[in-house]
């Protein structure tokens, strides 16, 4: 009799595991796998050594790209200063590995950390503000850092840089080669897209996207929205930290040219071109902006002005951004809004 | 030494100030920060220069004709950049980033048709400078002093005096109801980015005059800081603007002067940042009320 109840038992599970399998593996599952091998087998083909480099850089951008839309995107604050962080952990991590000589495993998390208490310090005070306001103090504290930078000659070496960043190691294995640097930027970018996911689809990406959408009416829903977006803010801010440690490591010379008000720009336009509060669209902008400016190479002297057309091209063709979808229930409202008013 | 630094700062702070005229102006009305503004201003510099050497025009005709060519190039830039976004009501950051392409598109056009280097551009007439005991007032700096407060005095009487000037406010206090009274907003939209755009270049030539030099770069730093000086002053308020722009200048020679001169441009943001956190909306900002 108890074999009998315990076969039951067992089909009964199998067939709600073969659904659950069934549910489990749908076809975008299955496109994301497909595309997660065709990332790991990329230097096993045979690209150039330049190729490679490129999607690392494009693999940077996508780090720091889903982190300002972290604050930008989801919470609706906008920050032009996104490179003052990228900056702190990029001289975070290239100071503790020439001075105290640490590895990446400790230089990187270190680097984020600091960049991330930075965030924190800037902005609780500077979370108060709004609009332009939040703007110009994010963009004055990149410009800040950047002179602080140049001009910290005993700690930065200032306009000099910092050269000879060594390689980054992980326990006792060096990395040297572009494939090496290849993986490590692809294991970095999926746990920030994991992350990154896992936050907007919780209780507090709720939040932050609430603050979004109407201030007043989240802070009535009981959000403490200071809070929020100063963890918002700081969250997006260890990352573009993580990006500067590796962007150290990799280029292994940094120096204050590398972060200015531009390259906050940049990171903002790859956003905004790719959809704001959209993941699949921070990556799909971070790409573009990286890859469009090397296949307007051919342009040559040209190439820096198409691109600024390029940009105001895309923007008045898609305001919402290339995958940046129109907001659902926020269309319903207005269409319904819209047809109250006739 | 510490007046002539106060001359030095006051002379600069006034060529912010009349940038910054033109940011605040455009944040009034559109809520929207126009960073092609710094670009203008230095492409007003460079037509300039040209119409000076190139087609050996006087100064003041090759004024006249930039500030005119250059108020349109703002017009433009609105009708282009910004007019579609506006009509498809898109995301603000939206036009921030049009503006974005338009300032790399401008600063890249001028480095492909001058080089990157530095210009010369000639000085305008031999100025005497006055000295007064200890310190020194070129004739040049009285030019700029004297031409910053007259176009901000005519430019206060031409928003509070006239028919023109209270369309401007009506817009800026509501685009909606401001149209249902008749206004052409597009046409006083326009109309605001040429006068921006026209006292850009003003800033941008007499900047060029007073350190004898331009260059393709110029309107990047100084575009930050009269932006800084806006939002200082109380972004979307003229007096502000001015008031911010002359503060930002004097601190700025004052730093330079005596404590570091790597510091120059970062003072400038420093104070701004200590402002805003004091009086979030800056010195002479209104406090405006949510509203549900």
């Amino acid at each position: 009799m108890s074999s009998s109840v315990i076969k039951a038992v067992f089909s009964k599970t199998d067939a709600a595991l073969k659904a659950r399998l069934i549910k489990y593996i749908s076809t975008r599952r299955l496109l994301l796998v497909v595309l997660l091998l065709v990332l790991i087998g990329v230097p096993l083909m045979p690209v150039s050594s330049f190729v490679v480099r490129m999607i690392i850089m494009a693999g940077l951008y996508i780090i720091l790209t889903l982190s300002l839309n972290l604050i930008t995107g989801y919470t609706g604050q906008l920050s032009l200063g996104h490179a003052a962080f990228y900056a702190i952990g990029a001289y975070t991590s290239a100071l503790l590995s020439l001075r105290s000589g640490l590895s990446f495993l400790v230089t990187a998390p270190v680097a984020a950390l600091v960049a991330a208490a930075a965030a924190l310090m800037l902005g609780i005070p500077a979370l108060k503000l709004q609009g332009a306001y939040l703007a110009i103090v994010t963009l004055g504290f990149n410009e800040i850092v950047r002179i602080v930078a140049l001009n910290w000659m005993s700690l930065t070496r200032g306009p000099m840089g910092l050269p000879g960043i060594p390689n980054p190691r992980i326990l006792s294995y060096t990395i040297r080669s572009s494939r090496d640097y290849y993986y490590l930027i692809l294991g970095l970018v999926l746990i920030t897209i994991i992350v990154m996911y896992r936050i907007i689809n919780s209780r507090i990406g709720r939040g932050f996207i609430a603050i979004r959408e109407d201030e007043l009416a989240a802070e009535a829903m009981g959000i403490n929205t200071h809070c929020y977006k100063i963890l918002s803010f700081t969250i997006a801010a260890f990352f573009a930290g993580l990006a500067g440690s590796y962007y150290a490591h990799f280029v292994t010379y940094i120096d204050p040219q590398s972060f200015t008000f531009e390259e906050s720009i940049q990171m903002l336009s790859m956003v905004v071109l790719g959809g704001m509060g959209s993941i699949p669209g921070a990556i799909l902008g971070a790409i573009v902006l990286v890859v469009s400016p090397e296949l307007l190479r051919f342009l040559q002297d040209y190439r820096m002005v198409i691109y600024g057309g390029v940009l105001i091209v895309m923007m008045l063709l898609r305001p919402q951004g290339l995958l940046g979808g129109q907001n659902k229930i926020k269309a319903k409202v207005v269409r319904e809004d819209e047809a109250i008013r006739g | 030494m510490f007046i002539q630094q106060l001359i030095n700062g006051i002379t600069l702070g006034s060529t912010y100030a009349l940038t910054a005229i033109g940011y605040t102006m455009v944040f009034g009305i559109l809520e929207l920060v126009n960073f092609s503004h710094g670009s203008v201003y230095m492409v007003g510099a460079f037509l300039c220069l040209v119409l000076i050497t190139s087609f050996n025009l006087g100064f003041f005709t090759a004024f006249a004709i930039s500030l005119a060519v250059i108020g349109l190039l703002g017009v433009v830039i609105d009708r282009i950049a910004l007019l579609p976004l506006r009509r498809r009501n898109a995301p603000k950051v939206t036009a921030l980033i049009s503006t974005i392409g338009v300032s790399i598109v401008l600063q890249n056009l001028i480095i492909l048709i001058f080089g990157s280097q530095t210009k010369n551009f000639p000085l305008l007439m031999n100025f005497p400078s006055i000295q007064m005991g200890a310190f020194r007032l070129s004739a040049l700096q009285l030019v700029i002093l004297t031409a910053s407060i007259v176009l901000m005095i005519g430019l206060t009487v031409l928003i509070k005096k006239t028919k023109i000037g209270k369309a401007m406010r009506a817009t800026a206090e509501n685009m909606e109801a401001a149209k249902l009274m008749g206004i052409n907003v597009d046409f006083i939209i326009g109309f605001t980015f040429f006068l921006g755009a026209s006292l850009a270049t003003v800033a941008g030539v007499m900047v060029g005059a007073y350190y004898q030099a331009i260059d393709p770069m110029m309107g990047f730093m100084a575009g930050l800081k009269a932006f800084a000086a806006a939002v200082l002053g109380g972004i979307g308020v003229l007096p502000g603007a001015m008031l911010g722009g002359l503060l930002i200048g004097v601190s700025e020679t004052m730093a330079a002067g005596y404590v570091h001169a790597g510091l120059r441009d970062a003072i400038g943001f420093a104070i701004l940042i200590t402002v805003l956190l004091i009086k979030p909306t800056g010195l002479l900002g209104k406090k405006t009320q949510k509203k549900v």
